[in-house]
């Protein structure tokens, strides 16, 4: 069985002591002392309040955190909820903190709740991120309802962010995972999420947990998974998910676990995209305006800046990824003043497909050409900033879809690259 | 006497005669193991091309930087090196073992440290090529974390760090193959020696304020609090 080789003996005991249940919340954790304790108190009194009579656990899987993290998610647990004196258990609600090996890694975390969920035999499985500082008790029903009433296989989080938060995905990950799988999710790497208990057996038993994607971008991989396998997808609204302020924007690491994820998806699905896809189905639960259109504070000029030197000193790297006219094109973009500047959403589609053809082939270590998706990125991000100030929510919708439909009209160039042509 | 002149020219052509119908077998035996060898060593050759072509060996060679060396040296592909070295190494073997049939006691130590020397060769062979391959991903990953980090000069840093393990590379396969080795060492503690230095009076000169600073902020933040910036920005926000 996969979960002996995850699951501690002492895990294991804890959870036998807890016996079946109907619901697992997993928190996946490292170093999050200062908001947890926060979402654990949420999340125990979402069960509370939606799930009374539901046999449910809180599960954290720690990834070695040294500020305290699993006290505090025991604290938070034992607590008095003082937010609702109206809220009572009919069952006792379980919390248990494992601290996982070989981590922190998001990936080995959530090998480690799946295999608790598969071992409690629960009905439903909802992960919620520890940085989610705005989840209400009304989320945790959001997310489980589909499943427990509906039938619904996998949920997936709708947010009300920031203008331009998620650049990355609105970039790249949507625009790509919609053009080449049909699966047109709003969060397809998704924070806060929950999937039927059969179908977290089923993501268990695959074959990707000594892989990359078992470690890094699995939420990616997951979502994924389930949109190819014609899993029965819902998408529910949560309401607003705010940005801690001080939190580290990792570019490169967001990198390799979404391009990264991706990239290698396209090797195991090559049958998949080589046709056209149907579109995924996942109607919103409850959808609203999902963009909140407050003014950036980001520095455009730095991120332009950044564009420039990257394509300058990348240079003998990009001569290896990309093809001589793409190059070229880059080469000349990079040399235009801030205000010609405009790296289309055409040339961004050819961009990333060539690096999708290079990370195929290997043609220099994978984790490189990544890395080097990211400088590039920068560029698309400004245009996209520039591009979209002003825009109203649906001007910004609209360009998302233009964006999508240059990765469609750039599909047959993959396919090209990808069977051997130059 | 004339008859004595005849009898030691004919016993000398006799001896002559002799001697040559003992060398020839041999000469003939060690013709034939260099015709012998040739033939094993281009079979040898070709096997060696097809395997590299399938390893795609050219490819991983232009990765390393070594099929640029050759290049500007105007050499042939390093699959195509590499077969020929093969060739050569083998046809020469067969060459010596078939020089040492012929009764040449002198050549006998010779050839001896020559097998014994092709070992040492193969692998200051694999040293170089696994170094330059290590020098070249080791530079590409310096380059690539620079340009993310936003550092100066990255591709300098990434230059200076593939120099520096060619040097070490290169001196290590000298070393194997006994080649001046001292030299080649100590002209690479010198270069290295040098560089340390270097980098240590740039940095230790010009990053002195920076150095001084990062310290009262690392160990005494409480008597130098952090200075609050003008206007905040926000960092990219990916996910």
């Amino acid at each position: 069985m996969p979960e002996e080789s995850i699951l501690s003996d002492d895990f294991v005991r804890e959870l036998i002591n807890v016996g079946d249940v109907d619901i697992v919340v997993g928190v996946p954790t490292y170093n999050d002392a200062r908001t947890v304790g926060q979402v654990v108190q949420a999340v125990r009194a979402g069960l509370l309040k939606h799930f009374p009579r539901e046999r449910s656990v809180i599960i954290n899987a720690d990834g070695g955190s040294r500020d305290g993290t699993q006290d505090l998610v025991r604290a938070a647990s034992i607590s008095d909820l003082s937010v609702a004196s109206d809220l009572h258990a009919l069952r006792t609600l379980h919390s248990i903190s494992t601290q996982y090996e070989g981590g922190p890694a998001n990936g080995i975390a959530m090998h480690s709740i799946l295999a608790a969920t598969d071992l409690l035999q629960a009905r439903a499985c909802a992960i919620v991120s520890p940085e989610s500082t705005t989840l209400e008790a009304g989320w945790i029903e959001r997310l489980l309802r589909p499943l427990l009433r509906d039938g619904k296989d996998m949920v997936l989080p709708i947010y009300r962010r920031a203008k331009f938060d998620g650049l990355l995905i609105r970039n790249l990950v949507y625009p790509m995972a919609k053009t080449l799988y049909g699966c047109s999710v709003r969060e397809p790497y998704p924070a806060d999420f929950a999937f039927s208990g059969e179908l977290g057996s089923q993501f268990l038993s695959q074959d990707i947990w000594n892989q990359e994607q078992g470690c890094r971008g699995t939420e990616l991989w997951m979502t994924l998974w389930a949109a190819i396998g014609k899993r029965k997808l819902a998408q529910s609204f949560l309401g607003t998910k705010s940005r801690r302020e001080d939190a580290p924007s990792d570019l490169v690491g967001a990198m390799r676990e979404t391009a990264g994820t991706l990239f290698n998806s396209l090797g195991t699905y090559a049958s998949v995209w080589h046709s056209t896809p149907e579109p995924v189905e996942a109607p919103c639960i409850g959808c609203e305006a999902a963009v909140d259109e407050e003014p950036s504070r980001l520095n455009r000029k730095r991120l332009h800046d950044m564009f420039t030197f990257g394509v300058k000193e990348l240079d003998p790297v990009f001569l290896s990824i990309l093809s001589s006219p793409t190059h070229d094109e880059l080469k000349r973009l990079a040399a235009l003043p801030e205000d010609k500047f405009f790296y289309s959403g055409e040339l961004w589609a050819r961009t990333v497909y060539e690096f999708a053809t290079a990370f195929h082939k290997a043609v220099i270590g994978r984790d490189h050409i990544v890395q080097a998706l990211v400088p590039l990125f920068r560029g698309r991000a400004y245009t996209f900033l520039t591009e979209n100030r002003e825009s109203s929510t649906n001007e910004m919708e609209r360009n998302t879809e233009l964006l999508c439909q240059a990765f469609e009209q750039e599909k047959p160039r993959l396919v090209e690259l990808w069977d051997g042509g130059k | 006497m004339w008859q004595s002149f005849i009898g030691e020219l004919a016993r000398t052509m006799d001896e002559i005669l002799r001697s040559f119908a003992r060398f020839l077998p041999r000469l003939l035996e060690m013709l034939l193991l260099v015709v012998v060898g040739w033939i094993i060593a281009y079979v040898l050759r070709m096997v060696v091309r097809s395997v590299l072509r399938i390893a795609r060996f050219d490819k991983l060679s232009e990765h390393t930087g070594a099929a640029q060396l050759l290049r500007r040296s105007a050499l042939p592909p390093p699959a195509e090196m590499l077969s020929r070295f093969v060739f050569w190494v083998a046809w020469l073997g067969f060459i010596l073992v078939g020089i040492s049939v012929l009764p040449l006691p002198w050549l006998d130590p010779h050839i001896s440290n020559f097998f014994g020397f092709l070992p040492r060769l193969v692998a200051a062979f694999f040293i170089l090529f696994f170094g330059l391959l290590a020098a070249s991903f080791f530079s590409r990953a310096a380059l690539l974390s620079g340009v993310n980090a936003d550092l100066p000069s990255p591709r300098l840093i990434s230059q200076t760090l593939r120099t520096m393990m060619i040097l070490f590379v290169i001196s290590m396969a000298f070393e194997e193959i006994g080649i001046g080795s001292r030299t080649v060492l100590i002209a690479f503690g010198l270069a290295f020696g040098a560089l340390m230095l270097g980098l240590a009076l740039a940095f230790g000169l010009g990053g002195k304020e920076l150095a001084r600073k990062y310290l009262e902020k690392r160990f005494a933040r409480d008597q130098y609090p952090e200075e609050p910036s003008k206007e905040r920005e926000d960092e990219l926000s990916p996910l």
